[in-house]
């Protein structure tokens, strides 16, 4: 083997810097536009980017398929039923109508919904699959008020990048993209199959984000917030699903 | 050596390969690449079975619709009935990750290698059959020969025989498109955007059996790869595989 000139290894020095800061500018764009997930670090890093920047950039505006009637899973399968807390319990006796759903964070206007005043917007029918990471899914019509809505009537500021949402269970809180957020097939559902939402399934409020699997679908919802940043919610992966090993994108 | 053991077809290529290395640095690069991305791919994906360890036909399934087969093994949810009186432990968070980041590794370096493959000539000279072997004559005597566990003759060592190559050709073609284009299909984001990905598959849960048969096919192929590879010479093809040289004499153990 021949000794490597200086030629040689100035070029090489030259071509390594410039591949390094293109990196880090392909790593600044990339943030610009929203391609990096907030799972971004660690050895799976880079797979997450690539799938959830390709996603983005091939999946902006799509619709998630949508189904015929007869396609409807009979009966649906509810997975594994929350274990009720005292709270939820109080709320179900009475029907649910002091459910809340607090939208907070960047918004003009910051609210309180009850159940009733979701209701009153345009509701949105949709025949889709929901979709279990571990394989199953099941086709089910979902009822409920495009998320967009509650979003515009709460005057949601430009610097909002993300929708950050809890269920009352604690443990489960998810966030989506605007480009989730603000897509028309993303519901919070309060019917399915022509009946209220049954609690098996999320009742009576669950965010469905169809284009995502099963569970980025928070049931039991009482609290949206909207912000610019996701670093201040739980140790800043973008959900819980990070802290419990699982990835923050769930479009594949 | 006796000298009838050489396929006088393939002699001149042969003699004229002499030098030149067995395996071109990229066709050993992206080999040895695409086996630890299969692998990993391999591993994560059967922990993800093991969370639903049963196949459907159609757009969907569930332990509550009649399954296509299941696997009879236990599972890592108690969701699934499975006759076990135990629940596996869940596996699939860093599964997950794995095989998709796996799954780029190996789409990429399959794209680069295809690319190559088409411009260099690669699958024209080594993988597409010699004119002279296109014929079911000859397709007849070379699986004869397999199925005989006949000794490999000395271009074994030079060139791919008649049934090496069309199962390559297979693999790589059909096979690992097919897998590839199976787990897309899975995607509930991607196929919002390219929805005949499932719908030509007939449904989401077709589309994951077929992901499960294909990578019993191509598991399958690893399995007679690697004993081939064994009966053949495995330290003489390995090296080759990795250094690029074989054996110093050009034959077969």
């Amino acid at each position: 083997m021949s000794p490597i000139s200086r030629r040689t290894m100035i070029t090489r020095g030259l071509a390594a810097a410039a591949g390094l800061s293109g990196l880090a500018v392909a790593e600044r764009i990339a943030d610009r536009y929203g391609l990096v997930p907030p799972d971004h670090g660690g050895i799976y890093g880079a797979g997450e980017t690539l799938t959830y920047a390709t996603h983005r950039l091939l999946t902006r505006h799509s619709l998630a398929r949508e189904f015929s009637r007869s396609q409807i899973s009979n009966p649906p399968f509810a997975n594994e039923i929350a274990p009720p807390s005292d709270q939820f319990t109080r709320l179900q006796a009475d029907g649910f109508k002091d459910w809340r759903l607090a939208v907070e964070g960047l918004v003009a206007q910051p609210a309180s919904l009850s159940l009733d005043e979701i209701r009153r917007f345009p509701a949105r029918r949709q025949i889709t699959e929901i979709a279990c990471e571990e394989g199953w899914s099941y086709v089910a019509e979902w009822i409920g008020t495009p998320l967009v809505d509650v979003l515009r009537a709460a005057g949601i500021m430009p610097q909002a990048r993300y929708v950050v949402y809890f269920s009352i269970q604690r443990s489960w809180w998810e966030s989506i993209d605007m480009a989730d957020a603000l897509h028309p097939q993303t519901l919070l559902a309060y019917a399915m199959n022509d009946g209220d939402l049954p609690v098996g399934f999320g009742g009576p409020l669950r965010l469905r984000v169809p284009r995502q699997l099963g569970y980025k679908s928070v049931k039991f919802i009482n609290r949206l917030a909207v912000t610019d940043s996701l670093k201040s919610f739980g140790k800043g992966l973008g959900s819980a699903s990070p802290e419990g090993g699982y990835s923050w994108y769930a479009g594949i | 050596m006796p000298e009838t053991a050489w396929n006088v077809d393939r002699l001149p290529a042969v003699a004229a390969r002499a030098d030149a290395p067995r395996h071109t640095a990229l066709v050993r690069v992206t080999h040895w690449v695409t086996t630890v991305c299969f692998l990993a791919l391999l591993v994560s994906g059967l922990e993800i079975v093991v969370s639903h360890p049963r196949f459907y036909w159609g757009e969907s399934g569930n332990v509550l619709t009649p399954a296509l087969f299941s696997l009879p093994i236990p599972s890592s949810r108690a969701t699934v009935p499975t006759g076990y009186g135990y629940v596996l432990p869940d596996q699939n968070g860093w599964s997950r990750y794995l095989h998709f980041e796996a799954a780029w590794v190996l789409v990429l370096t399959g794209a680069l290698y295809v690319i190559w493959g088409a411009l260099s000539g690669h699958f024209r000279k080594h993988l597409l059959p010699d004119v002279s072997d296109r014929s079911m004559r000859s397709f007849s005597r070379e699986l004869a020969r397999h199925l005989r566990f006949a000794r490999p003759v000395a271009a074994d060592a030079w060139s791919y025989n008649l049934v090496q190559r069309l199962t390559y050709l297979l693999v790589i073609f059909v096979l690992f498109p097919l897998v590839i284009w199976t787990g897309l299909a899975m995607s509930p984001a991607f196929v919002s955007a390219v929805p005949a990905t499932v719908t030509w598959l007939g449904g989401r849960q077709s589309a994951r059996t077929l992901h499960f048969l294909v990578t019993v096919a191509l598991v399958a192929f690893l399995v007679v790869h690697v004993a081939m590879v064994w009966f053949a010479g495995f330290r003489t093809r390995v090296m080759a595989m990795i250094t690029g040289v074989s054996a110093p004499t050009g034959g077969p153990e």
